[in-house]
């Protein structure tokens, strides 16, 4: 069974992001990107299938500017087999990458496509589920327990009350919560033989789909400061403050 | 413009996040419901009294009955056809839904927005909340789901709705449900306390959890929350999880005990109204936006508040 693992570059978590001057987005010009946390925790755990002898084939795509290679090399190292890059400098909106997905799943015809739940750039948690509807696929969204038996993958999912176990027919996709494992640092000799492996370059043109957007960026503002309030020098000056705000009595 | 607006429910009762939705699509349109589940004639009947409500389509069918998303999306592409929005609570339930909907309508939805600016122009947050987006949609439908905490609730009396049987069952193939592990707990629930004691790291196990933050929350009557730390570490059930991928929280009071303050955790909680924060470190981010911040050790000044309340 082949595995499709989509990953997005997005700027570093640990990077505190600022926002255009002009209104038009958020400055990521000299600031670091990185793959989008989920998109790790989905290639780690693809890798692992492979390593249990469930997957045959790690597949990673990347739909992004040039500098997205960066991204399919970093699953290359972490030990994804091949990549494929879908290049493009416009913004591809979830709707548009779900539809080159299930172009691409249309050619590789994966069994499980392992999405991360959110990009933590455009925070749309929405492309996992528009590719298993797309193809028509079960979905096993925000997993913390990932179990392949036979043609059946179980998915423990993260939902608000606790916890919820589906049982999927594959093919299937499924997105990954930040708790389903932690994803391996790549070694040095891991990502020399990186280098050599087959990355494809394509273009959403060569998918003939259509990725105009849908949606219209107005303006990008800051959102409202918040700004630090006093110290209080014991406990007795912070009860006094409960009892004022009226929570304690 | 007609708007649907899923109701979320649990255990036969309706869930508060529905009212926030209610609020939302009002600014839209006329607002009708959709009640989808097995036995839920009760829910149907407390939705059609929240005020303001038109319609209130029923599906009451085993299919239905544990929202799998595969067989409650067509079911919702069918209703859209007399409908212009589909708005949905930023719950669990229905961000494994919405986007399902709006990839089979073939439109973008609008996840997570904080206001309504226009017929289809709303406000919504990115890059974890640091920064706000106002977007316009120009798809010939809407899906958007809401941030409850940017909305007030709509009243729970006064409405009237009529409430019409949805016949029709769609069943989705393929996916199965097995089991759920939900937490009980006789606290109030996170997304709608109005005053949160939250734990981090730093609680370092479960037993001080129980023992330090706890009693605390008893005498405030707070809901109990946590950072992704605390729930890694498996001090506490991921249920707690406050931040960007956890519950997003706007409590008057949100107390955080032994937090850093990382922006993923901000994210979930900086739009409370009074931030009070207890941290040993004085250089801790979590002081830039705390209202009231003590220094100091937690083991100690916890009990020693608990005591003192
Ligand atoms: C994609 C992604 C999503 C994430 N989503 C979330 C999310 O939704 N929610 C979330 O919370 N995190 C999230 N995180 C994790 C986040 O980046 C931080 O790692 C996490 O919030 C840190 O938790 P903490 O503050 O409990 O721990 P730490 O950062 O370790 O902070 C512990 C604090 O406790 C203080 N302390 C230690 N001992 C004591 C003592 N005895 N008394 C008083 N103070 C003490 C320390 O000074 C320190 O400030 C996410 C990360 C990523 C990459
Ligand atoms: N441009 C992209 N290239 C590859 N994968 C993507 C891209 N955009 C989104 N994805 C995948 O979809 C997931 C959810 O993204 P989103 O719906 O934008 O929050 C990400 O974690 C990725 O796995």
């Amino acid at each position: 069974m082949k595995v499709l693992v989509p990953v997005k570059r997005v700027i570093d978590y640990n990077v505190k992001p600022r926002v255009k001057m002009d209104g038009t987005g958020v400055d990521l010009a000299n600031v670091k990107m990185s793959m989008n946390p989920f998109d790790e925790i989905a290639v780690e755990e693809a890798i692992r299938l492979k390593e249990k002898g469930v997957a045959t084939e790690v597949v990673v795509v990347s739909i992004g500017p040039a500098k997205a290679q960066e991204t399919c090399r970093t699953a290359l190292a972490m030990g994804a087999d091949r990549a494929i890059l879908i290049q493009t400098d416009e913004t591809v909106e979830p709707l548009g990458v779900a539809k080159l997905l299930k172009a691409v799943a249309d050619e590789e015809q994966p069994g499980l496509v392992i999405l991360g739940k959110q990009a933590i750039d455009d925070d749309s948690n929405q492309t996992g589920q528009m590719l298993a509807a797309l193809m028509g696929r079960p979905q096993g969204t925000f997993a913390s327990k990932v179990e392949v038996s036979g043609d059946t993958v179980t998915v423990t999912r993260e939902v608000d009350g606790g916890l919820e176990t589906v049982a999927l027919t594959i093919p299937a996709i499924i997105t990954t919560d930040l708790r389903l494992n932690e994803p391996r640092y790549a070694s040095l000799p891991n990502i020399m033989k990186a280098k050599s492996k087959p990355l494809a370059a394509k273009t959403p043109a060569d998918y003939g789909v259509d990725i105009a957007p849908r949606l219209e960026t107005l303006t990008v503002a800051e959102p409202p400061k918040r700004s630090a309030g006093i110290k209080v020098a014991d406990v007795d000056e912070l009860v006094a403050k409960l009892k004022a705000l009226g929570v304690a009595a | 413009m007609k708007t649907l607006v899923w109701v979320e429910h649990e255990g036969g009762a309706l869930k508060d996040a529905t009212l926030s939705a209610v609020t939302a699509a009002a600014k839209l349109g006329e607002v009708h419901l959709l009640v989808a589940g097995e036995g839920v004639g009760g829910v149907a009947e407390a939705a059609a009294k929240i005020a303001g409500v038109g319609k209130v389509h029923v599906a009451d069918n085993a299919a239905y009955a544990h929202a799998l998303p595969e067989a409650v999306a067509p079911l919702i592409v069918e209703l859209m056809g007399h409908h212009d929005a589909f708005v949905a609570p930023a719950t669990s339930t229905a961000k494994n839904i919405a986007p399902r909907v709006a990839a089979l309508l073939d439109v973008m939805q609008v996840s997570d927005i904080l206001s309504v600016e226009g017929d289809k122009t709303f406000t919504r947050p990115i890059y974890a909340g640091n920064a706000i987006a106002t977007v316009k949609s120009n798809d010939a439908k809407l899906v958007i789901t809401v941030r409850g905490t940017a909305f007030e609730k709509a009243a729970k009396d006064g409405g009237s709705g009529a409430i019409e049987a949805v016949s029709a069952a769609t069943s989705g193939e393929g996916s199965k449900f097995v089991g759920a592990e939900i937490s009980k707990s006789e606290r109030p629930e996170l997304t709608s306390a109005k005053v949160i004691v939250s734990g981090g790291r730093a609680l370092a196990s479960s037993e001080n959890f129980h023992s330090v933050i706890e009693p605390l929350a008893d005498k405030l009557g707070a809901a109990v929350g946590a950072s992704r730390a605390a729930v890694d570490a498996g001090y506490v059930p991921n249920d707690y999880q406050v931040g960007q991928t956890g519950k997003i929280v706007a409590p008057e009071v949100y107390v955080a005990v032994g937090i850093s303050g990382a922006i993923q955790h901000l994210a979930g909680m900086k739009d409370s109204k009074t931030i009070i924060a207890i941290n040993k470190d004085e250089d801790a981010p979590i002081f830039q936006v705390a209202d009231i911040g003590l220094v100091g050790d937690l083991f100690t000044i916890v009990p020693e508040l608990t005591s003192k309340l």
